[in-house]
C-alpha cells in the first residue's frame, strides 16, 4: 500500500465522473436523478481535491519533513460535504413539495411556474 | 453733426419694431392703429435718413461698428453699418418710396380682415428692415443677412393670399430662384474670406489690387449670379413677372424701392472688384443688355397690366446692369433712383386702376378710364413719359447717361440699347392707350362702380409723379450744364477707386452726345405716337399669332426651363423615390426592423421555462468560456 | 504493478461503470443503489490516499445518510416504477454531445500538462488527529457557522415540506 501515482490519473478519473454527472443532468427529466447526478459531480470534485492535497503535501515534504500542508484541502472537502448535506435536505424537501403540487417530479413541468 | 451717424441703427431698428408690434399684436390692434404704426415707424425712419443724408452730404462718412457678429480664429466679422454716399442715397429711396407705398397700402388693403391687414403691414415692415440691413451692412455677411431677409419677405408677400395655390406657387418660384442666386453669393463670400481674410468692404477693396485677376473674375461672377437672382436677370428673371401674384403695393415695393435693386446696389458697392475684372464686367453688360431686350419684347405682347410693368422692370434692370457693366456706376445708381420713382408710380397707378376695376387686370377689358380716374390717369401718363425717356423727365437723364457710357464701350451696345428703349416707349404707351384711351370695354357692373381712389392712394401718386418728373434734375449731364450733375459729385467718393483704376478720357464729344440723345428721343417719340394711334382706337382683342404668340408666351422660357431642368429633375426624383428610397433605403431600414423582429421571435423561444434547456445552455456557455480561457488567450 | 495500482484501477473502473449505470438505469431505485456503489468506490480512493477521516465521513454522510434520504423519498413517492416520460430525443443527443464536448475540452487542455506525483498510502495529513487539530483551531469559526447552516437547512426543510395551508 505504498508508492506514487501520477496526478493525471486522478484528474481524468474525476473528469470522467464529473462529465457523466453533467450528461445525466442534461439527459434525465427525473428531478431526483438530476439531483443525484449533482451529488456525483460534487464527489468527483471532492476526490480531485483530496488528490491535489496529497500531491501538494508530497511536494512540500521533500524540503520540509515536518510539514502538514494539505490539511486545509481535506477540511474543505469536509465542509463541502457539510454544505451538500444541508443542500440535499432542502432540495429533497423542495422535490417533495413539487411532487405534492404537480403529482410529478418531471422538471419539465416546472415550466408551469411561469404561468 | 458727426454723432448723427451714430444713430444709424435707428433706421433699420424702427421698421423691425413696427414688424414686431404689428406681427405680434395682429389679433388685438385695430386697422387704424396698425396703419399708424406701420407708416409711422417708416416716416421716422425716413426723417432720420434725411438727417443722415444731409450729414453725409456735408462730407461725413463712417463705418459704425455695433458689435461682434462672428469671431473665429483670425476671422472677425463685426456687425457694422457702412454709412456713406451710396448707402445714404439708398436709405432715402427705400424709406421714402417705402413710406409712400405703406401709405398707399392703408387704403388699398382696406378690405382685408384685421389680422391679415396687420400681417400685411408686419411683412412690409420686415421687408423694409431687411432691405435697410442689406444696404447698410458694412461687410458682405451683414449684407447677406439682409439679402436673405429680402428673399424671405418677398416669399411671404407674394404668397400673401395663401389660399390661392397659384399664388403660393409663384411665391415658391420666387424663393427658389432667389435661393439659386443666393448660393452664388454665398460661394463668393466664402471665396472672399479665403482670399482676403475679411468681408468688410473697406478691407476687401483696399486689398483687391493684390489679388490675381482670375480669382477676382471668379468672385465677381459668383456675386453676379447672386445679383441675377435678386435683380431678375437672365437666366433667373422668371420669378419677377410671377411675383405679380402679391398685392399690387407689394409689387411696387419689390420692383421699385427694394429687392430688385439689391443686385444693382451690391455690384455698385463692389465696383472696385468689377473694375479689376474686365471679363466679369463684360458678362454683366451683355447679360444686362440681353435681359433688357428680351423682357422688352415680351412686354410688348402682355395683356395683364401688372405683367407689362413687371417685364418693364426686368428690362429696366437690364439697363442698370448694362450701366454697371460698362463702368457707368453713377448712371446705374441714378437709374435705380429714377426708376424707383416712376416704377413705384406706375405700379401704384396700376393698383389704383385695379382697385377701381374691382381686381380686373386684363387691359383688354379696360379702356376709356381717362375721365373716371383723372388723378390716376395724369400721374400714370407722367410715369409713362418718364420711363419712355422723354426730356426733361427723370427717365431721360438716367437712361441717357447709361446709353452714352454704353456707346463709349461699344456702339453695338448703344444700338441694341436704343432699340430696347424704343420698345419700352412702345409697350408703355400701348399699355397707357389701352387702359385710359378709347372706349370702356368692361362689364356694366364694373363701369357703374368706377371711381377715383381715396386720398391715401392718390397722394402717394402725386408725390411720386412730382419725383418722377423732377427726379432727373439731380443728374443733368455735362453737355447741358457744367457741374450740374450733383449726383455724380455726391457719389464720387464711392467710385473714386474705380475711376482711378480706369482713368478713361472722356472721349465722347458734346455734339456727338447730343446727337445720340436726339436719336434715342426721336425714336422713342415715334414709338409713342405709333402706339397711341394704334391702340387708342382699336386695341388688340384677338389672341396673338406667329411671332406675337411666341412673345405673348414669353419666348416659352418657362416651358424651356421646365423641359431642361424641371422635367429631368422630376424624373430623377421619381426614380430616386421609387427605386432608391422605396426599395433601397426603406428596404434597408425595414429590413433591419423585420430582421430584429424575426430574431427576437426566435430568441424568445429560448426563454421556454424548460429547466432542461436552461441547463443545456449553461453547459454550452461553460464550454465556450473554457475554450476561450484555455485555448484562445 | 503493485497492489496500490491494481486497487486504483479496479476502483476507478468500478466508479465510472457505476456512475454510468446511475445515469442509464430507468428505475430510480437502481440509480440510487448504483450511486451508493460510486460513493463506496470513491471512499476506497480516499483509503488509497490515506485520507481516513474523509473515508469514514464519506461513508457515513453520503453513502449512509444522504443516500438513505434519497431512497426514502423515492420509496415514499412510489416512484420506483419506470414512470419517467421520454425526453425529447434531440435534446438527449444534445445533452450527451454537450457533456462530451465539455470532457473533450478539459482533456485537450490538460493532457499536455506536466505530471506530478501523488503520495499514496502514507502521510498523516488525512488522519483524524491532524484534521481535528486544524478544525478546532484555525477552522473553528466556519465549523460553528456550518452548524448554523445545518439548523437553518433543517428549519427550511421542515417549512417547505410542511403541508401547505
Amino acid at each position: 500500500m505504498e508508492g506514487l501515482m501520477p496526478i493525471n490519473y486522478y484528474i481524468f478519473l474525476a473528469l470522467a465522473l464529473f462529465c457523466i454527472g453533467v450528461v445525466g443532468v442534461l439527459t434525465r427529466r427525473n428531478a431526483i436523478i438530476i439531483f443525484m447526478c449533482i451529488e456525483l459531480m460534487l464527489n468527483a470534485v471532492n476526490l480531485l481535491l483530496v488528490a491535489f492535497s496529497k500531491m501538494h503535501h508530497l511536494n512540500v515534504l521533500q524540503t520540509n519533513p515536518a510539514t502538514n500542508v494539505g490539511t486545509d484541502a481535506q477540511l474543505f472537502v469536509f465542509f463541502i460535504m457539510v454544505v451538500s448535506a444541508a443542500e440535499v435536505s432542502v432540495g429533497l424537501a423542495i422535490i417533495v413539495m413539487m411532487y405534492r403540487n404537480t403529482h410529478s417530479i418531471d422538471i419539465n413541468f416546472l415550466n408551469r411556474l411561469k404561468h | 453733426m458727426n454723432n448723427v451717424l451714430n444713430y444709424i441703427w435707428l433706421v433699420p431698428l424702427l421698421p423691425l419694431v413696427g414688424f414686431l408690434i404689428n406681427g405680434l399684436g395682429r389679433n388685438f390692434l385695430s386697422k387704424t392703429l396698425v396703419s399708424i404704426i406701420g407708416c409711422g415707424v417708416l416716416l421716422i425712419s425716413f426723417a432720420v435718413s434725411v438727417y443722415i443724408f444731409m450729414s453725409v452730404k456735408s462730407g461725413n462718412h463712417e463705418v459704425v461698428k455695433l458689435f461682434d457678429f462672428i469671431s473665429a480664429g483670425t476671422l472677425s466679422i463685426p456687425f457694422e453699418f457702412q454709412v456713406d454716399a451710396l448707402s445714404s442715397l439708398f436709405l432715402l429711396i427705400i424709406t421714402g418710396v417705402g413710406f409712400l407705398i405703406h401709405l398707399y397700402s392703408t387704403a388699398y388693403m382696406h378690405e382685408e380682415s384685421n389680422a391679415h391687414f396687420a400681417r400685411y403691414f408686419a411683412y412690409l415692415n420686415l421687408f423694409i428692415f431687411s432691405m435697410l440691413l442689406l444696404v447698410l451692412g458694412g461687410n458682405y455677411v451683414i449684407m447677406f443677412i439682409g439679402w436673405e431677409g429680402v428673399g424671405l419677405c418677398s416669399y411671404l408677400l407674394i404668397g400673401y393670399w395663401f389660399k390661392n395655390t397659384d399664388y403660393n406657387n409663384a411665391a415658391r418660384k420666387a424663393f427658389i430662384m432667389n435661393r439659386i442666386g443666393d448660393l452664388g453669393f454665398l460661394l463668393a463670400v466664402f471665396w472672399m474670406i479665403q482670399q482676403f481674410g475679411s468681408t468688410s468692404f473697406g478691407e476687401v477693396f483696399s486689398k483687391a489690387n493684390g489679388i490675381s485677376v482670375a480669382v477676382l473674375t471668379g468672385i465677381t461672377l459668383l456675386l453676379f449670379v447672386g445679383a441675377t437672382g435678386k435683380s431678375a436677370q437672365i437666366p433667373l428673371y422668371t420669378w419677377l413677372p410671377d411675383a405679380m401674384a402679391g398685392p399690387t403695393p407689394v409689387s411696387a415695393l419689390i420692383h421699385a424701392a427694394t429687392m430688385v435693386t439689391a443686385g444693382i446696389y451690391m455690384i455698385a458697392r463692389s465696383n472696385v472688384l468689377y473694375t479689376l475684372a474686365p471679363v466679369s464686367q463684360s458678362v454683366v453688360a451683355i447679360v444686362g443688355l440681353a435681359t433688357a431686350i428680351l423682357a422688352a419684347t415680351i412686354a410688348i405682347k402682355q395683356n395683364d397690366i401688372k405683367k407689362v410693368l413687371a417685364y418693364s422692370t426686368v428690362s429696366q434692370l437690364g439697363y442698370m446692369f448694362l450701366g454697371l457693366g460698362v463702368g457707368a456706376y453713377t448712371g446705374a445708381v441714378f437709374h435705380v433712383m429714377t426708376h424707383a420713382f416712376f416704377k413705384a408710380l406706375l405700379f401704384l397707378g396700376a393698383g389704383s386702376v385695379i382697385h377701381a376695376m374691382h381686381h380686373e387686370q386684363d387691359i383688354r377689358n379696360m379702356g376709356g378710364l381717362k375721365k373716371k380716374l383723372p388723378v390716376t390717369h395724369l400721374t400714370f401718363l407722367l410715369g409713362c413719359i418718364a420711363i419712355a425717356g422723354i426730356p426733361p423727365f427723370s427717365g431721360f437723364f438716367s437712361k441717357d447717361e447709361i446709353l452714352a457710357a454704353a456707346y463709349e464701350a461699344s456702339p453695338v451696345y448703344w444700338i441694341i440699347g436704343v432699340a430696347g428703349a424704343m420698345m419700352t416707349a412702345f409697350y408703355m404707351f400701348r399699355l397707357y392707350a389701352s387702359t385710359f384711351l378709347g372706349t370702356f370695354r368692361g362689364t356694366e357692373k364694373q363701369e357703374h362702380h368706377l371711381h377715383e381712389s381715396p386720398a391715401a392712394m392718390t397722394i402717394p401718386l402725386i408725390v411720386l409723379a412730382v419725383l418722377a418728373v423732377m427726379g432727373g434734375l439731380v443728374g443733368i449731364p455735362k453737355v447741358f450744364a457744367e457741374n450740374a450733375h450733383s449726383l455724380e459729385h455726391f457719389l464720387s467718393p464711392i467710385f473714386a477707386q474705380s475711376e482711378e483704376l480706369v482713368k478713361k478720357e472722356h472721349a465722347l464729344d458734346h455734339t456727338k452726345e447730343i446727337g445720340l440723345m436726339a436719336a434715342s428721343v426721336i425714336l422713342a417719340l415715334i414709338a409713342i405716337v405709333y402706339a397711341v394711334n394704334r391702340f387708342s382706337k382699336k386695341p388688340e382683342l384677338q389672341e396673338a399669332e406667329g411671332l406675337g404668340k411666341v412673345l405673348a408666351n414669353k419666348w416659352y422660357v418657362d416651358e424651356l426651363y421646365d423641359a431642361i431642368i424641371g422635367k429631368p429633375l422630376k424624373a430623377i426624383s421619381t426614380f430616386f423615390n421609387n427605386v432608391i428610397e422605396k426599395s433601397g433605403i426603406d428596404g434597408f431600414v425595414n429590413g433591419i426592423g423585420v430582421g430584429v423582429q424575426y430574431a427576437s421571435r426566435q430568441l424568445r423561444l429560448l426563454q421556454s421555462g424548460q429547466v432542461g434547456s436552461y441547463i443545456l445552455l449553461m453547459v454550452l456557455g461553460t464550454i465556450i468560456l473554457m475554450i476561450v480561457q484555455l485555448f484562445v488567450s | 504493478m503493485n497492489v496500490t495500482e491494481i486497487l486504483f484501477w479496479i476502483l476507478s473502473a468500478l466508479a465510472i461503470a457505476s456512475a454510468l449505470l446511475v445515469v442509464l438505469s430507468k428505475n430510480p431505485v437502481h440509480s440510487v443503489l448504483w450511486l451508493i456503489v460510486v460513493f463506496f468506490a470513491i471512499s476506497g480512493h480516499y483509503i488509497l490516499l490515506n485520507a481516513q477521516f474523509l473515508f469514514i465521513v464519506n461513508l457515513i454522510v453520503y453513502a449512509g445518510a444522504i443516500m438513505v434520504l434519497f431512497l426514502f423519498v423515492i420509496m415514499l413517492m412510489n416512484l420506483n416504477t419506470d414512470t419517467e416520460p421520454q425526453k425529447n430525443k434531440w435534446l438527449k443527443v444534445a445533452g450527451v454531445v454537450a457533456g462530451g464536448c465539455l470532457m473533450l475540452v478539459f482533456v485537450a487542455a490538460l493532457k499536455s500538462s506536466d505530471t506530478q506525483q501523488v503520495q499514496m498510502g502514507e502521510g498523516n495529513i488525512g488522519l483524524i488527529q491532524n484534521l481535528g487539530k486544524a478544525l478546532f483551531n484555525e477552522y473553528v469559526l466556519p465549523f460553528e457557522i456550518s452548524s448554523v447552516l445545518f439548523l437553518s437547512a433543517m428549519v427550511g426543510a421542515v417549512v417547505i415540506g410542511k403541508k401547505g395551508d
